[in-house]
């Protein structure tokens, strides 16, 4: 296929990704920009308030940029995750199947779907922040490559979730058991330093801590983990679940018999 | 690599067990040419929408090599599936989609972009006629034309090759006759079509070559003329203008005459015998023709009995 052809279509899997979670953004915008709306009310405003600082900072101005990193994470995952098993369930996956689009084609233009829906919430999110706390980026290149690293290494997962599934009961298991988990006690809420050092030590394999102390630090210029050790990780991360998905879109894995 | 041949697929010795063990195809060969208009016919379960799946490569063969304008399926990826449109069995489009959307996106897929995938899109939902749908979400369509709307997106990047899995199943006998007109244009404009039905008269009425497939083997691979040449006796039903109280009488011990009702009667008789002479006898006993018909398809004996021999 011609390069011009592949960007074809690459930019028509994207427009009809963007299509699909901008016609029902009610299910896809709203109610994450309401959840963490209610977060900054309920636990940056009133609790925290009497929490007091975290990490030198109010506790509205600690938990923002952990609310916006979530809500990217789960946008992102669950993007690709219930679209591309839509198309398997409905069988319009097909549609591709049978064109001559490579497969690094097909997974980019998801991803990049993905990476879409992530970033509008994040942005949504954001601007809604504003209403609780005055938000100074302190490294806005920083702040940005984190979140396109996050929400690439999200959708990559939720792809390769969407692979494997063969019920709309499989691609909300590893959100509900798996994904939640991991963000809650991934550092948006508090400091691993207020964890024993057991405690730490366990956090320090949670991937989504140093996705979210890289984006705090990106925005108030404090962070819990070593910067450059993170970027690393989100680096290799997504160079290995790009691989990982693109030898199983490769091998067919639940879509070719 | 493309090599010269005039076959717009070629298929050899195909095999495709599945995981659960079911042994789909045993070694299919199968050529079809380039420009005709073949027919793939077999009962439910015979390999049809199996060999259709390895074609467009969405079903793994497990050995075996296909062709399609001389180019390797396995190897040559971009230009088999550029020149290959697949019309499946089931609805496989967004249901949320827009229908003029469902077949942009797929103008998209083949690299397609702006005026031009807007003109082909506007070309072939108007030939099947449902460019006033094309704002309608595909879900509000009727089952026909989602079944043309799967036509449109086949065509939409103008494919040398045609597959269609039962393009007619559930279409009412007027859409039916407008579709089959349509595919008619179309291969005669240059388009190879390769058509599985289980309307035995839409084979017969469409296509000059046929291959039966049963239990996974081709049991018959021939033109349809020579099929049709193999079948050996023939029943034809007569209505009458006069009444009649018994079936005409034939001297010949070969045709066999049965009285229906008062007004018509059916013959039965070897295909290599001529029909003037029958009329002559029926002029002869003042019966007055009013139309004659074959009672049977002849397309759909000649099936059953690839099938039986095969048993």
């Amino acid at each position: 296929m011609f390069n011009g052809h592949k960007y074809i279509a690459f930019e028509t899997i994207l427009i009809k990704e963007v299509r699909r979670f901008t016609r029902i953004w009610m299910q896809t915008l709203l109610p994450p920009a309401i959840t963490i709306g209610l977060y900054y009310l309920i636990f940056g405003n009133l609790i925290g308030r009497r929490i007091g600082d975290m990490g030198g900072y109010d506790y509205i101005d600690f938990i923002v940029p952990g609310l916006i990193m979530m809500a990217v994470i789960q946008n992102a995952y669950s993007n690709v995750s219930s679209s591309f098993f839509s198309n398997k369930f409905q069988r319009c996956i097909e549609e591709i199947l049978v064109s001559p689009v490579p497969n690094y084609i097909i997974l980019l233009g998801f991803v990049a779907g993905g990476m879409a829906r992530g970033l509008l919430v994040g942005i949504i999110v954001t601007i809604m922040s504003f209403v609780f706390t005055s938000l100074n980026i302190a490294h806005l290149g920083l702040t940005v490559l984190v979140v396109l690293l996050t929400a690439m290494v999200f959708s990559l997962a939720g792809f390769i979730n969407a692979l494997f599934a063969n019920t709309f009961d499989d691609i909300s298991i590893i959100p509900t058991f798996v994904l939640t988990p991991l963000i809650y006690l991934g550092g948006v809420f508090y400091s691993i330093e207020l964890l024993p050092a057991a405690g730490q030590w366990v956090s320090a394999l949670n991937p989504v801590l140093y996705m979210v102390n890289t984006f705090r630090y990106g925005i108030l210029g404090t962070s819990d983990v070593n910067v450059y050790w993170a970027l690393s990780m989100l680096v290799f991360f997504s160079a290995l679940l790009f691989g990982v998905a693109l030898y199983l879109l490769r091998r067919g894995t639940g879509l070719r018999h | 690599m493309q090599t010269e041949n005039h076959h717009a697929i070629s298929i050899r010795n195909l095999k495709k067990t599945y995981d659960n063990g079911h042994q789909a195809l045993k070694g299919i060969d199968l050529d079809v040419r380039e420009n005709d208009f073949f027919a793939l016919l077999g009962p439910n379960g015979a390999g049809k929408s199996t060999i259709i799946g390895i074609i467009s490569t969405l079903v793994r063969a497990t050995s075996g090599q296909i062709q399609i304008f001389g180019r390797d399926v396995a190897t040559d990826v971009y230009q088999t599936k550029l020149s290959l449109g697949v019309v499946p069995q089931e609805v496989n489009f967004s249901q949320f989609e827009k229908v003029g959307d469902i077949v942009m996106t797929q103008a998209g897929y083949y690299g397609l972009k702006g005026q031009l995938a807007k003109e082909r899109t506007e070309k072939y939902l108007k030939k099947l006629d449902l460019w006033d749908k094309r704002d309608n979400r595909s879900r509000m369509l009727s089952g026909g034309m989602k079944r043309r709307l799967m036509i449109a997106r086949a065509l939409v990047h103008e494919p040398r090759l045609l597959i269609l899995d039962e393009p007619t199943a559930g279409v009412d006998i007027e859409l039916r006759r407008s579709m089959w007109d349509f595919l008619q244009e179309i291969n005669r404009s240059g388009t190879t079509i390769i058509l599985t039905t289980h309307y035995l008269e839409e084979a017969e009425h469409l296509c000059r070559n046929i291959a039966i497939i049963n239990h996974g083997e081709i049991v018959e691979n021939t033109s349809m003329r020579s099929l049709l040449g193999k079948l050996a006796r023939q029943t034809l039903v007569f209505d009458t203008f006069s009444e009649l109280t018994a079936a005409p009488v034939f001297e010949d011990p070969d045709i066999h005459s049965h009285l229906i009702d008062s007004h018509s009667f059916e013959v039965s008789m070897s295909t290599s015998r001529d029909i003037n002479a029958l009329f002559n006898v029926l002029s002869q006993q003042n019966v007055l023709i009013k139309s004659m018909r074959n009672k049977t398809n002849r397309l759909e004996e000649l099936f059953l009995s690839s099938l039986s021999t095969q048993k």
